[in-house]
C-alpha cells in the first residue's frame, strides 16, 4: 500500500500513531513492510491457504464474534443435502460438469429456500427451474450444531488447513502464522475492528475473486463488516477504477451493477427484468433503476409501449472481456479497436499476443499523453526490431489522438471508498489536446448527424439518444456537470434533480443514469465538490465529497449496532435504533430499510424488500445476511479453497486437484503453458508489481524526467541466495525467460526478496516490477510479454501475480523469436492430468479457445 | 520573525519520494541523470545542486525494535535528506560574496544573482549539502522555499508528504513534538529512536540545526556526520594550532642554527 498508494497510506500511518498495528502479507519486504509492526513473507499464490489458515484458527480457537455470526451471516442456514465439499471430492465440489468446464450450483443452495446473488451473476438454476422463493421454508440451526448448517460446512472444509499446512503451502513458519493470527483476533470483536486492504495482488490469480471472498470470510467471522474501522478495502489501481466499474468500462455490466441483456435469455424488457430482479432483498427494485436508466439514455423516445427501448441496447452474445478480445483480434474477427489511457502492449499479459491481435485490425485509435507501445506497435516493437515482422506488411491504420490530463479537465474520481471528489479544469489542455468527455461527446454528435435523417430502424439507437450536453469555450467542451445531472437523475415532467435512489419510479416518470450515483447532484448541487474540512465537521465527514449510495460511509452498517439496534460498543458506535422516535439514527447515513425496527421479522409470504428482517443488515443479498458461504453467485465453488497457480513450483499440497478447475483457459499456439509444477526449465515463481516512482504501463511517468531519474530502467529483484545459484551481480544483466517471450533487466540483489522453505525444499522468487517499454525517457523489457492468458472465471482477469520462469545472467539474446511468430524454447507436451484430475474437464480442454465465452454463456444463463 | 524548520521524522518515511519530486516541480530543477544505481531503490544517491531533497535507503542486516518479520535480521530505514540551515551555517561563512544569507524565517538562502561561483562554500558545509551545477557554476542548495514562506505557504516537500514524515513549523514546536515523538516510540519498543541536531546541545559543531532528524541508527548509517561541525567554529583553534606550529618551526630552526653552529665548532 505505502508502495503503490503513498497517499492513501496517509491514513494507516495516522493509525498506527494512534496505537494500531500494522500487518503486512507480502512476499517481498517493501516499502510497507518497513513500517509495518508485522511482514510475513508468502508463496506467491498461495494466499487462500493463509486466509484459509486463518479461518481455522478463528474457528478452532473459538476466537469468532459469536452474536455477530449467529444473527448477521448465514452461518446457521442448513444447506441442501445434495451438497458434497472439495474435502469429499478431491478438490471439486458437488455439481461439476466435465463438459463444460463448469458447475451446476443447485447443490450448492440452502434447504428450501433458493437466494439470488447479485443480478447477472446467479448460477444455473436445475431442470425444475422453480425457484423457491420464500424466506419462511429456510432452515436454519442457530446452535450451528447442524452438519449440514454453513458454520458446520466452513469448519470441515479449513479443517486442514492448520498451521502446519500453511507452513508447508506458503512457506510461512508456525510462529509467525499465530503472530498474525493472534493480533487480527485481539484486535477485533466488540470494541476494536480490523480492516483488511488489498490490491491487484489479490485479484490477479486463477482463484483471484476467491481470495477476497476468503478475506470476506474472515471479517465476517471477526464482525469486522459494516463497522467503523472494519472493512476490506480494495486499493484500486488508478484515481479512478471504482467509477469505472460503477458506471462501468466493462463489457458485462450497465450503470449501478446491472447486467448487460443477453442475446438467448432477454429477447425483450419483461424476461430481462424477470431474469435479473431478484425476488427477496432490494435488488427486487431493479426494474426502477433499469427503466430510469433507459429514459436517461433515450428520454421521451422511451414509453411503456416500446419496451422504453430496450430493444437499442446491445445484447451479448458470449466473452467479450479483455484476454477474449485480444484472442479474438489475433484470429482476425475484430475491425477496430479503440484504446483511451491504457497501453496494454505494456500493461496487459502476453505482449507479443497483443501485438499479433493489433497487426490484424483494420484501425486503431489511441488517445494518451504521448505515442504509447500500443499505438507505435507498428514500427516499434521486438518483433519488429528482431526483423520478423516487417512494418509495409501491416495493414492497420493507427490514429492517435493526444488527450488531456486530469488536470486539464473537469470531472469526478471515484476512490475505493465510494467517495466522489471532483476535480476542476486547472489548466487548458495544450494544442490539440482534449478530454475524454470532448471526444466521446464530438463523436456522438457527428454520428447523430450522420444518421439524422435515416429511416432505417435500426439506425434509432443513435437517433434517440439524448445527447444534448451544453459545451462552452473555443472548443465546445462538453460540462462535465451536465453529465453528472443526469447520472443523478431527474424527474421527466419538470427535469427536477432527484434528492436519491429511493425517489426513481418504473414507470418512465425518472431519469436517472447510474442508480448508486443518485443523489450527487441533489438540488442541483454537485455534491461531489463538496470540501468542508474534516475539522469543521464530526469524523465521519459527510459534507467532504459525496460516497454512493445515498452518501453512505460505510456499507451494511446496521451491523454496527447489535441485533436490538444498540451500538455494539460506545467506542465503535456509528448507527442505532431509537426506540422512542421509531428511526434509525447516527453519525452515518444509515444502511437500512428506513423506519424498519430490530424486531421486524417478514411474513410467511413476503417478497422484496419486505423480506428482509430487523436482523438483516446485508440487505443487496437476498437473505439479508453476510455470506460465510456463498450458495449461489460464484462459478468456481461456494468456499474459497486452495489451488496451485496454473504454473506453480509445487503440487498442490491440500488436494489431488491442482489448480482451480473452473480456471479461464486459452489453449493456444500462441500463448503455451509450463508444466502444473516443478517444469525443470522453468523452476522459479516470479511476481509482478508496481513500484511508487511509475504508474502502471508508464505514460503518465516514464515519460517525466523527474520520475525517470528515479527509477531509471527497467530490473528484478532477485535474493542474495538466488543470485548465488544464478551467478547475477548485482548492478549487472539478468534474461528471465518464459514459454511466452524473454526479457532482459538489470538486476537488484536484495535482502528484502527471501528464499522461502517449502516442506525443507527450497523456493526462489524473482519480483518484476512491469512499468517498462521501449519508449519515453526511462526504458526497459516489458514484463508482461511473459505472462499467458489464463485468468479467475468470475471476473476475467489474468494470473498475473504468480507464475514459474527462469533467470540466467547476461543479456537477452537479439536474434530469438517468440511464441506468435515461432518457438522460443522446446516444447514439452502437456499432461492435462497434471493440472487437473483425469477426465475433470474431458471436452472442455479441446475447445478452450472458444470454451471462455460460449460455455461459461451456457452454464452462466441456460 | 520566529525560526522555522523541517522535523524529518524517518519512523514514518515510506520513501515514496514524493518530496524529491515536489522539490524538483515547485523549483523547476533538472534531473541528475538517468542512470541504475543497484543501490536498493536509490538512483539519486545524495542531495546535490539538482536535488535538493533525496530519499536515502538503508536495508539493514538488523531488526528494527518492535517490528516482527519473517525476514530475519532486515530492516529498511528510509530518511529524506535536505539541507540543515544550520544555526552556525559553514556555506554562509565561508560565502565571501554574501550571496549566502540568513533569511527572517531563519533559514539559510543562496542568492543565485549574486552568487559568482568560486565554491568556497562547498567545502564550509559539513554535510556536503550545498554544490555547484556544472551547467552554470553557481552554488545550488534547498531554499527552504523561501518564496512559498513569503506567501505563507508550507514548503512543496512537507506539502506533499503523504505520512508526515516531513513535518514544517516554528522550530520551537517542532522541537517538543520531536521530543514527545521519541518518548512515544520508546514506550513502544523503539528504543533507539533518537534526535539528531535537534539544538545546540544535542548538536554543539552547528549550534542545531533547523531542519532536523529523528533516526534510529547511528548517524553514518543514513550518510550524516557522526559530529558536524561548521568549519569556522574551531577557526580559534586553527590560529592556535598554527601558532603552536609557527612557534614550533622558530623554536626548531633556532636550535638547528645553534646546533649547526655547535656542530661546526672545531
Amino acid at each position: 500500500m505505502a508502495e503503490c498508494h503513498p497517499v492513501g497510506f496517509h491514513w494507516p500511518m495516522e493509525a498506527k500513531r494512534r496505537g494500531a498495528k500494522l500487518i503486512h502479507i507480502d512476499p517481498r519486504f517493501t516499502r510497507t513492510s518497513a513500517v509495518a509492526d508485522i511482514h510475513v513473507p508468502i508463496r506467491a499464490g498461495s494466499d487462500i491457504a493463509f486466509l484459509g489458515g486463518l479461518i481455522n484458527y478463528i474457528i478452532s480457537t473459538d476466537r469468532y464474534f459469536p452474536e455477530y455470526v449467529v444473527n448477521y451471516t448465514n452461518a446457521s442456514k442448513i444447506v441442501s443435502e445434495e451438497f458434497q465439499d472439495t474435502e469429499d471430492l478431491h478438490g471439486f465440489f458437488s455439481g461439476w460438469n466435465p463438459d463444460d468446464g463448469g458447475y451446476d450450483v443447485d447443490s450448492w443452495q440452502y434447504e428450501g429456500f433458493d437466494v439470488s446473488p447479485m443480478p447477472g451473476g446467479s448460477g444455473r438454476f436445475g431442470a425444475a427451474g422453480e425457484r423457491k422463493t420464500e424466506r419462511a421454508n429456510e432452515r436454519q440451526d442457530e446452535s450451528l450444531q447442524d452438519p449440514r448448517c454453513v458454520f458446520q460446512i466452513l469448519k470441515r472444509h479449513y479443517s486442514r488447513y492448520t498451521p502446519e499446512m500453511v507452513d508447508a503451502t506458503c512457506g510461512i513458519p508456525e510462529d509467525q502464522f499465530l503472530a498474525v493470527a493472534k493480533t487480527l483476533c485481539d484486535n477485533s470483536g466488540r470494541e476494536r475492528t480490523s480492516a483488511i486492504c488489498y490490491a491487484v495482488g489479490w485479484t490477479q490469480h486463477s482463484v483471484g475473486a476467491q481470495y477476497i471472498r476468503a478475506a470476506s470470510i474472515v471479517q465476517l467471522l471477526l464482525g469486522n463488516i459494516g463497522r467503523p474501522g472494519g472493512g476490506i478495502l480494495a486499493l484500486r489501481g488508478h484515481a479512478s477504477i471504482q467509477g469505472s466499474t460503477d458506471i462501468p468500462t466493462l463489457y458485462n455490466l450497465l450503470p449501478g451493477y446491472m447486467p448487460m441483456p443477453k442475446a438467448g435469455p432477454h429477447p425483450d424488457l419483461p424476461s430481462y427484468i424477470d431474469g435479473n430482479t431478484a425476488p427477496t432483498g432490494w435488488w427486487s427494485n431493479l426494474p426502477k433503476y433499469f427503466v430510469s436508466l433507459l429514459k436517461a439514455w433515450y428520454g421521451v423516445a422511451a414509453n411503456e409501449n416500446n419496451d422504453y427501448c430496450y430493444d437499442y441496447l446491445p445484447r451479448l452474445t458470449g466473452d467479450h472481456s479483455h484476454m477474449s478480445t485480444v484472442a479474438e483480434m489475433a484470429d482476425g474477427k475484430l475491425k477496430g479497436y479503440f484504446v483511451m489511457g491504457e497501453n496494454p502492449t505494456v500493461g496487459s499479459m502476453h505482449g507479443a499476443l497483443h501485438r499479433k491481435g493489433l497487426r490484424e485490425l483494420d484501425w486503431l485509435v489511441v488517445r494518451d499523453f504521448a505515442v504509447t507501445e500500443t499505438a507505435d506497435f507498428w514500427q516499434d516493437a521486438p518483433e519488429i526490431k528482431r526483423g520478423e515482422i516487417r512494418t509495409q506488411d501491416i495493414k492497420t491504420e493507427v490514429f492517435f489522438f493526444p488527450c488531456a490530463a486530469h488536470t486539464e479537465k473537469e470531472g469526478s474520481f471515484t476512490n475505493t471508498q465510494r467517495l466522489l471528489q471532483w476535480h476542476h479544469t486547472a489548466v487548458q489542455p495544450p494544442g490539440d489536446a482534449r478530454s475524454e468527455l470532448h471526444f466521446m461527446y464530438h463523436l456522438g454528435r457527428r454520428l447523430k448527424r450522420l444518421y439524422a435523417d435515416s429511416a432505417d430502424p435500426k439506425d434509432r439507437a443513435i437517433r434517440d439518444l439524448t445527447w444534448d450536453y451544453p459545451t462552452e469555450g473555443e472548443h465546445d467542451e462538453p460540462g462535465a456537470e451536465a453529465v453528472l445531472a443526469e447520472i443523478s437523475g431527474y424527474t421527466m415532467t419538470d427535469g427536477e434533480a432527484l434528492g436519491g435512489f429511493l425517489e426513481l419510479a418504473d414507470d418512465g416518470t425518472t431519469a436517472c443514469g447510474c442508480w448508486i450515483y443518485s443523489g450527487s447532484y441533489k438540488d442541483r448541487v454537485n455534491q461531489a465538490a463538496r470540501r468542508k474540512a474534516g475539522r469543521e465537521q464530526t469524523w465521519v465527514a459527510p459534507e467532504w465529497g459525496w460516497a454512493w449510495p445515498a452518501n453512505r460511509r460505510i456499507l451494511y452498517n446496521r451491523a454496527s449496532a447489535d441485533p436490538a439496534g444498540r451500538p455494539w460498543s460506545e467506542r465503535k458506535k456509528l448507527v442505532w435504533w431509537n426506540d422512542d422516535r421509531g428511526v434509525w439514527e447516527g453519525l452515518d447515513q444509515v444502511d437500512f430499510v428506513a423506519g424498519r425496527p430490530p424486531s421486524y421479522r417478514p411474513g410467511a409470504k413476503a417478497q422484496g424488500v419486505d423480506a428482509l428482517s430487523g436482523i438483516d443488515p446485508f440487505i443487496m443479498q437476498g437473505d439479508g445476511k453476510g455470506w460465510l458461504y456463498a450458495p449461489n453467485g460464484l462459478l468456481d465453488g461456494p468456499l474459497p479453497t486452495h489451488y496451485e497457480p496454473q504454473e506453480s513450483v509445487v503440487a498442490n499440497p491440500l488436494y489431488k486437484q491442482q489448480c482451480n478447475p473452473a480456471r479461464m483457459e486459452w489453449k493456444r499456439r500462441d500463448n503455451p503453458f509450463h508444466k502444473a509444477h516443478d517444469d525443470p526449465r522453468f523452476p522459479f515463481v516470479v511476481t509482478t508489481y508496481r513500484l511508487t516512482e511509475h504508474h502502471t504501463a508508464g505514460a503518465m511517468s516514464r515519460w517525466v524526467a523527474w520520475l525517470a531519474e528515479l527509477q531509471p530502467e527497467m530490473f528484478c529483484e532477485v535474493s542474495p541466495e538466488l543470485a548465488r545459484e544464478r551467478g547475477l551481480s548485482n548492478g549487472g544483466w539478468a534474461t528471465i525467460t518464459t514459454a511466452r517471450g524473454e526479457i532482459e533487466a538489470r538486476v537488484l540483489v536484495t535482502e528484502r526478496l527471501r528464499s522461502l522453505r517449502l516442506k525443507g525444499r527450497t523456493v526462489h522468487q524473482i519480483g518484476l516490477p512491469y512499468h517498462w517499454g521501449s519508449k519515453g525517457l526511462s526504458t526497459g523489457d516489458t514484463v508482461n510479454e511473459l505472462i499467458g492468458f489464463v485468468g479467475d472465471p468470475n471476473v476475467s482477469i489474468q494470473e498475473s501475480k504468480a507464475l514459474t520462469a527462469d533467470i540466467v545472467a547476461g543479456r537477452r539474446s537479439r536474434g530469438r523469436r517468440v511464441v506468435t511468430s515461432g518457438d522460443l524454447v522446446a516444447r514439452i507436451e502437456e499432461d492435462a492430468t497434471e493440472r487437473d484430475l483425469p477426465g475433470a474437464r474431458g471436452s472442455a480442454d479441446a475447445s478452450h479457445g472458444h470454451k471462455n465465452g460460449e460455455a461459461t454463456e451456457g452454464r452462466t444463463h441456460s | 520573525m520566529s525560526p522555522k524548520g523541517f522535523f524529518t521524522d524517518t519512523t514514518v518515511c515510506i520513501g515514496c519520494k514524493a518530496c524529491e519530486v515536489a522539490c524538483k516541480q515547485w523549483n523547476q530543477l533538472p534531473d541528475d541523470g538517468l542512470f541504475f544505481t543497484g543501490m536498493s531503490l536509490d538512483n539519486t544517491i545524495d542531495v546535490g545542486a539538482s536535488t535538493w531533497r533525496h530519499v536515502a535507503f538503508v536495508e539493514r542486516p538488523a531488526p528494527l525494535g518492535g517490528q516482527v518479520t519473517g525476514m530475519g535480521n532486515l530492516s529498511w530505514l528510509m530518511m529524506s535528506d535536505v539541507c540543515k540551515h544550520c544555526k552556525r551555517a559553514g556555506c554562509l561563512e565561508a560565502c565571501p560574496t554574501g550571496a549566502i544569507v540568513r533569511t527572517e524565517f531563519d533559514s539559510v538562502y543562496v542568492q543565485p544573482d549574486i552568487c559568482n561561483g568560486c565554491g568556497y562554500c562547498i567545502s564550509g558545509c559539513p554535510f556536503g549539502v550545498i554544490d555547484r551545477r556544472e551547467e552554470d557554476g553557481r552554488a545550488w542548495k534547498c531554499t527552504l522555499c523561501y518564496d512559498r514562506l513569503q506567501d505563507g505557504m508550507t514548503p512543496a516537500c512537507a506539502q506533499a508528504c503523504p505520512t508526515e514524515s516531513i513535518v514544517f513549523g516554528e522550530l520551537n514546536d517542532l522541537q517538543a513534538q520531536a521530543e514527545k515523538r521519541v518518548e512515544q516510540l520508546h514506550s513502544r519498543g523503539m528504543t533507539e529512536a533518537y534526535l539528531y541536531g535537534a539544538d545546540a546541545g544535542n548538536q554543539p559543531g552547528t549550534g542545531g540545526l533547523n531542519a532536523f532528524f529523528l533516526l534510529v541508527d547511528k548517524p553514518e548509517v543514513y550518510n550524516l556526520p557522526p559530529d558536524p561541525i561548521a568549519p569556522a567554529m574551531e577557526a580559534g583553534e586553527a590560529w592556535r594550532s598554527m601558532a603552536a606550529a609557527a612557534l614550533g618551526m622558530a623554536v626548531a630552526a633556532f636550535g638547528a642554527v645553534l646546533t649547526s653552529r655547535t656542530g661546526a665548532r672545531p
